[in-house]
């Protein structure tokens, strides 16, 4: 059985994701022309990490949990990338 | 509550038939989740493909597009979906902890969180009914591009809505689990339902995360 850890990371994780929705909700009012999405998608994927990581146990939980998480997200990476990889190069 | 009979017993009460022991069973539980979990991912990813392409063909419309939307509403959703994250992990050690009416208060809690964020939405909802933004015969665009703009709000509503349809089977979820908790169903050590349901309701608002500034802050504001 897997111990109970210490509520303070708990706390910690929910401070600092409510920490970058500030950041995210001040980046979008400034014109930082392409970075906007850049930095917004950046500051998501901080937070997606961070709630996987301490929310959802991966940090300290087996390979196999690992795996079968990033192969999601991997699947997902190749839906985008081979679409774009049309639609981004049409004329 | 904790019972007093030997924690062998207990074990061959909870494991069910075709596992060894209690940690089989976890491990084989939190692999499925996160298998589901995966499906999901790709689920909602046939959406953001959408979303990608249009937005990089669009990208203007859906600018102007998106400032349509409150975007005060929509951040206050995602703190509340934020904090919910919170209770759910607090309630899952809750669990791990055998602390009943910890437990059953945090998954209320969670509960009501999502039932917060599902009423906030379904203000959103109604002013852009008002406003004529819902896709449809009534949709309504004064600027240039309506047809382009329109198809901005199909993706907010099919992404919005099918996140809304994942809160609503959570909260279900989430109510169930906190009825049997008060029935001691998770005593000693036998969390796995609560612990895999909190996979789900963190999935849920990762979800959330990315949706919010893809849709209510697209370019600055």
């Amino acid at each position: 059985m897997e111990k109970a850890v210490d509520p303070k990371i708990y706390f910690r994780t929910c401070i600092a994701l409510l920490a970058l929705l500030a950041l995210t909700w001040i980046t979008a009012y400034v014109d930082l022309g392409p970075f906007n999405l850049i930095a917004a998608l950046a500051i998501a994927i901080t937070k997606a990490i961070l709630i996987a990581l301490f929310f959802m146990h991966i940090k300290g939980s087996s390979r196999l949990l690992h795996l079968a998480a990033l192969a999601g997200v991997m699947w997902l990476l190749i839906l985008i990338a081979l679409t774009l990889a049309d639609y981004a190069t049409r004329r | 509550m904790p019972t007093l009979t030997s924690p062998v017993s207990e074990e061959s009460e909870i494991v069910a038939e075709q596992f060894d022991d209690i940690d089989q069973q976890r491990s084989a539980a939190q692999l499925g989740m996160w298998i589901f979990l995966a499906t999901e991912v790709l689920f909602f990813g046939g959406l953001f493909l959408s979303y990608t392409v249009y937005r990089f063909t669009y990208g203007q419309v859906f600018v102007e597009a998106s400032r349509r939307l409150d975007v005060i509403l929509g951040g206050t959703n995602t703190a509340v979906l934020l904090v919910s994250s919170l209770l759910m992990a607090l309630a899952v050690r809750a669990a791990q902890l055998d602390r009943r009416l910890l437990l059953v208060r945090l998954l209320v809690g969670t509960a009501l969180l999502g039932l917060v964020f599902m009423s906030i939405k379904a203000v959103e909802y109604h002013t852009d009914y008002v406003d004529h933004l819902i896709p449809g015969t009534r949709f309504h665009w004064a600027g240039a591009d309506p047809r382009k703009a329109e198809l901005f709000f199909w993706l907010y509503f099919g992404m919005t809505g099918l996140h809304a349809i994942h809160v609503t089977v959570g909260i279900g979820v989430l109510l169930v689990l906190a009825l049997l908790a008060c029935r001691g169903r998770f005593a000693a050590g036998n969390y796995n339902p609560v612990e895999i349901s909190g996979l789900y309701w963190h999935f849920v608002d990762i979800v959330w995360v990315f949706l919010f500034p893809l849709l209510y802050l697209v370019g600055h504001r």
